[in-house]
């Protein structure tokens, strides 16, 4: 165990990781980037319903630059600090793919939309700002998919796709774990989310990150051979896959063999990255200008006003909730992740005075967040408005109902959109804080119960919740503990003496 | 009187109004003239009789009502027949660029321009032979063969326009939508004895048109005289939201044909000797010498100017347009429309269908293309010729600053022979070697018939402009037709 320990530790000091990501993000505005087309949900929708001339590739049809995606694309820009450059230009990258419908994809090359910003994730070790090389715009590509049946093998192309707005974030190679690896995706994806620009959904594909992964000897100024991680479907098997990479390929370095430049693919099962058979030979893409296109002009006024209409940002958001609402920054920072879920917090706690922050994010982050976890909903979908949540609290605050029963109340609240109140009126829950009726069952409980009762005066004070217990089942869950505890201690006290 | 299929726009337009003729009659004219000659000139692809006369039909229609309330509208043209080069999309009507790639593509969208035609009441006689996606300068690169010259129906009438100005010279059309990305308008115009114009880049939507070189094709149109090309440019020009490219400011307007004015005076006429290279006909020098004595005798001031980046034009346009074209043409793949060449493997798919289906010139582009733009030759070819070609755009802008037009030679010689040059690319490159700089500086230019050489073959000369100068150009050659009679002049069928 401890030899294990010992290696680990010398692998971190002797290799050091460099990591960079190309992250694609496709930007959900109503219709595509060079076509009106209707950006739809390529997962619901029948394929190629969603397609005309122009993102078909017929011969003669033309672009036309979608300018609600270049605003998007500039909110991300400006949300990652970058330098807006006030001529872009498209061009196209030529290679034949049968998901490429004209044989070129439009996007930027040499004159991107935007350079130089950064990114600020959180770890373990702190904050770190990680520099953003670059942003530009392009279009998605179709999709292929491949049946391979006993008696033939053939492959279906959907163009629902193809033409969606994408945009490209490229960091520069200065993350150095797994851990830093999935803060940045965090961090970006929460951005977007922010931003409404695209959904953050891994498993969809409307968000794609490709981790380069090389390592070098701790102290080197040289970048190793790098390997890039292609078709990563959530944040587990984007951390996971960095891992195994960095190991691997530390691996491979103390054996003395050298890293092959390739392209990995992610194995779910065995967790383990496997070189994927690259679909051609290594691509000449012969970018050019786009003639289709004049260059990209972007006046100062548009980015101001763009500037000017962005939201609170996560990290900002995120100080402002342990600064305002006192909370723990695993608190802020889980509840301010995705946007929706901050309002939710912020709704329930301003919706009533006296209730405290802490208590709306405890009740958020272990209740709710069950709830939505195990129902696979989002934030938006549950039936319980902050109000009524906030009522919830109140009434355990108030000492209308216990903890325990506030959890049963929730669920049915979650589950049947009904209110805190009339659930607790129709089952008839509310707590019973008669100090007179509990010091009474507290008398027949330990009347019932002298073994226990001598037990515990001998000593064995932890009785103590036993009895407490027994007290609880006898009101039915639904006196009031503070109550009970007292109640339980004095008479207790009482006989000790 | 002159027969139906003779006669100008604006007799058309006249006579129409007047009810001299239907536009049945007339459609049915030019339908039986082309029954009569095609199968010696060979100007169309695909001929679209049942469309034409039921536009024609339809305009005959329009016509009655009108005549009983002048109140109801009545598109400008009419019942006017045209022609369009089959690069060009008309929304049900194949169109094939010239291509075995293309045999069976049916477009299911109108071109802008000609979405313009039929809005103005034109009626759609066929799509017109054309080199293989524009690429030529003889139609002999087209896959459904070659168009014989109506003067001289063993010569190549010029390319890549070759249908549509052939069948304007043997009035098989009175006008024709044609394509120019290095010459394809004004050069064919000048082997038939046509006025063929060539517009500002992005003075006309490229929305529909098959592309070749993207930052050079301009749809131009090819008639008779000046006014009836001015008449259809007119039609077509113009900003289009389908075309990024396309420039959004107002044409200009000019009635041409009121505008008789006797006179030049004021006008400069710029002469380049860079176009007079050597090897050129000695007929085709003399011929246009004469035309600018001509001008000069209509009072315009016909002066030397430089051109001095002139001799890089025709390599900087052989990188610049194959790259282009290695682009626009990756979408022909034989996945989604076209023909298809079978096989279990998709990258066989690929180069069997692609192998197969386009013919040598095009592939020797592509491949040149291919070449310019690969890493490691970029900057050496693609990014120094668009260098030259800024430098080439700056000869233009400064010459433009002492005169108002350019006048020059199109082609070195007139006609050649069908097969003349058809193993020999360099030579056939050549001949656009006049055409190409205004090409690539993007301004206009016309062409228009100057004399016949001894040969019997027409001889034709070329006007260049400054950026949206289209006006100028228009109204010198006006001018020059009413001072002149080389126009009038039909082949003999
Ligand atoms: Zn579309």
């Amino acid at each position: 165990m401890t030899k294990t320990i010992k290696s680990k530790n010398s692998s971190v000091s002797e290799f050091e990781a460099v990591i960079g990501l190309e992250v694609h993000a496709e930007l959900e505005t109503k219709s595509k980037m060079f076509c009106a087309c209707p950006v739809v949900d390529h997962n619901l929708v029948e394929p190629n319903t969603a397609v005309c001339p122009v993102c078909s590739g017929m011969p003669g049809v033309l672009p036309v630059v979608n300018q609600r995606a270049v605003e998007y694309a500039l909110r991300v820009a400006l949300a990652l600090e970058c330098e807006i450059a006030p001529v872009s230009i498209f061009a196209r990258k030529n290679y034949f793919y049968p998901d490429l419908p004209k044989g070129y994809q439009i996007s930027q090359y040499e004159q991107p939309l935007a350079v130089n910003g950064r990114l600020t994730i959180l770890t373990s070790q702190g904050e770190r700002h990680i520099p953003v090389r670059r942003v530009h715009l392009e279009e998605d590509t179709g999709k292929l998919t491949h049946v391979e049946g006993d008696e033939e093998r053939y492959s279906l192309i959907d163009l629902n796709r193809a033409g969606i707005p994408l945009l490209e974030i490229v960091s520069e190679p200065e993350l150095h774990s797994a851990e830093e690896v999935r803060a940045f995706a965090v961090a970006l994806r929460s951005l977007l989310l922010y931003l409404g620009v695209n959904t953050g959904d891994m498993q969809k594909g409307v968000l794609r990150i490709e981790p380069n992964v090389s390592v070098r000897p701790a102290g080197s100024s040289e970048f190793g051979t790098r390997t890039e991680i292609k078709n990563l479907n959530s944040f587990r098997a984007l951390e996971k896959s960095v891992g195994y990479e960095i190991q691997r390929q530390i691996k491979l370095n103390r054996q003395g063999k050298q890293v092959v430049q390739e392209t990995m693919g992610w194995d779910e099962a065995v967790e383990e990255t496997i070189p994927q058979r690259s679909k051609e030979e290594a691509h000449d893409y012969r970018y050019f200008p786009e003639p289709d296109l004049p260059p990209l002009v972007i006046e100062k006024g548009w980015i101001e006003r763009v500037q000017s209409s962005l939201p609170e940002l996560p990290l900002v958001k995120l100080r402002r909730f342990q600064e305002q609402y006192g909370l723990s920054a695993g608190d802020a920072g889980m509840l301010t992740a995705n946007p929706a879920v901050a309002d939710y917090f912020e709704g329930t706690a301003n919706a009533a005075t006296g209730l405290t922050a802490k208590s709306a994010a405890n009740w958020i982050t272990v209740e709710i967040f069950a709830f939505m976890n195990q129902a696979g909903v989002g934030i938006e979908d549950i039936e319980v408005e902050p109000q009524q949540l906030a009522a919830l609290i109140k009434m355990v605050n108030n000492g209308e109902i216990n903890q325990n029963t506030a959890k049963t109340v929730l669920v049915e609240m979650l589950q049947t959109g009904e209110t805190a109140e009339s659930i607790v009126e129709k089952r008839s829950l509310r707590q019973i804080s008669d100090s007179g009726y509990i010091a009474e069952l507290v008398k027949r409980v330990l009347e019932e119960n002298p073994e226990q009762v001598a037990t515990y005066l001998k000593g064995k004070q932890g009785l103590s919740g036993w009895f407490f217990g027994q007290v609880m089942r006898a009101a039915k869950g639904k006196a009031d503990p503070q109550i009970v505890k007292q109640e339980l201690e004095r008479q207790l006290g009482e006989m000790d003496q | 009187m002159p027969k139906l299929v003779e006669l100008t726009l604006s007799q058309i337009i006249a006579g129409l109004q007047k009810g001299d003729f239907s536009s049945s009659e007339l459609t049915q004219a030019f339908l039986a003239r082309i029954d009569r000659l095609e199968s010696q000139l060979h100007a169309y692809i695909t001929l679209t009789p049942d469309l034409a006369l039921a536009q024609a039909e339809h305009a005959d229609q329009q016509f009655a009502a009108w005549r009983v309330d002048s109140n109801v509208p009545l598109p400008p043209l009419s019942g006017v027949p045209i022609a369009v080069k089959d690069v060009l999309c008309v929304a049900g009507v194949r169109c094939t660029c010239g291509s075995k790639i293309l045999e069976d593509f049916v477009p299911p969208y109108n071109a802008t321009s000609v979405e313009r035609l039929l809005e103005s009441g034109m009626v759609i006689l066929g799509k017109t032979n054309t080199d293989e996606f524009a690429m030529g300068s003889s139609t002999e690169n087209s896959a459904f063969g070659t168009t014989h010259n109506p003067w001289d129906i063993r010569r190549v009438p010029g390319g890549s326009s070759g249908g549509s100005a052939a069948a304007v010279a043997a009035c098989l059309a009175p006008v024709a939508l044609g394509t120019d990305t290095g010459g394809s308008v004004r050069q064919p115009a000048s082997f038939c004895g046509v006025t063929g114009i060539k517009p500002t880049y992005g003075r006309v939507s490229r929305y529909g048109l098959i592309a070749f070189g993207s930052s050079l094709d301009v749809v131009g149109v090819l008639g008779h005289d000046v006014v009836d090309a001015a008449y259809i440019y007119k039609l077509i020009a113009g900003h289009d939201q389908l075309d990024s490219t396309s420039a959004d400011r107002p044409i200009p307007d000019f009635e041409l044909l009121d505008s008789s004015r006797g006179s030049l005076s004021g006008f400069r006429i710029g002469v380049p000797d860079e176009y007079f290279i050597p090897g050129m006909q000695p007929e085709v020098e003399t011929a246009v010498r004469e035309a600018l004595r001509e001008f000069e005798n209509l009072g315009a001031e016909v002066m030397p100017v430089s051109l001095s980046h002139t001799e890089h034009a025709l390599p900087v346009y052989y990188l610049i347009a194959p790259a282009e074209a290695s682009a626009n043409l990756a979408r022909y793949d034989g996945i989604r429309y076209g023909p298809r060449v079978q096989s279990d493997r998709m990258w066989d798919i690929y180069s069997r269908t692609r192998g197969d289906k386009f013919g040598s010139e095009v592939k020797r582009r592509i491949m040149l293309g291919t070449y310019a733009l690969s890493t490691g030759y970029y900057d050496a070819y693609y990014g120094q010729a668009q260098k030259v070609r800024t430098l080439i755009k700056n000869d233009f802008d400064q010459a433009f600053e002492n005169v108002d037009l350019i006048a020059a030679p199109v082609t070195p010689t007139t006609a050649f022979f069908i097969g003349e040059h058809l193993d020999d690319p360099l030579a056939m490159y050549l001949e656009d070697a006049l055409t190409i700089p205004a090409s690539l500086a993007g301004v206009p230019a016309i062409s228009f018939p100057v004399g016949f050489d001894k040969q019997g073959l027409p001889i034709g000369m070329q006007l260049m402009g400054p950026q949206f100068g289209e006006e100028i150009l228009f109204q010198t050659t006006h001018t020059f037709q009413l001072a002149t009679n080389w126009h009038l002049s039909k082949p003999k069928l």
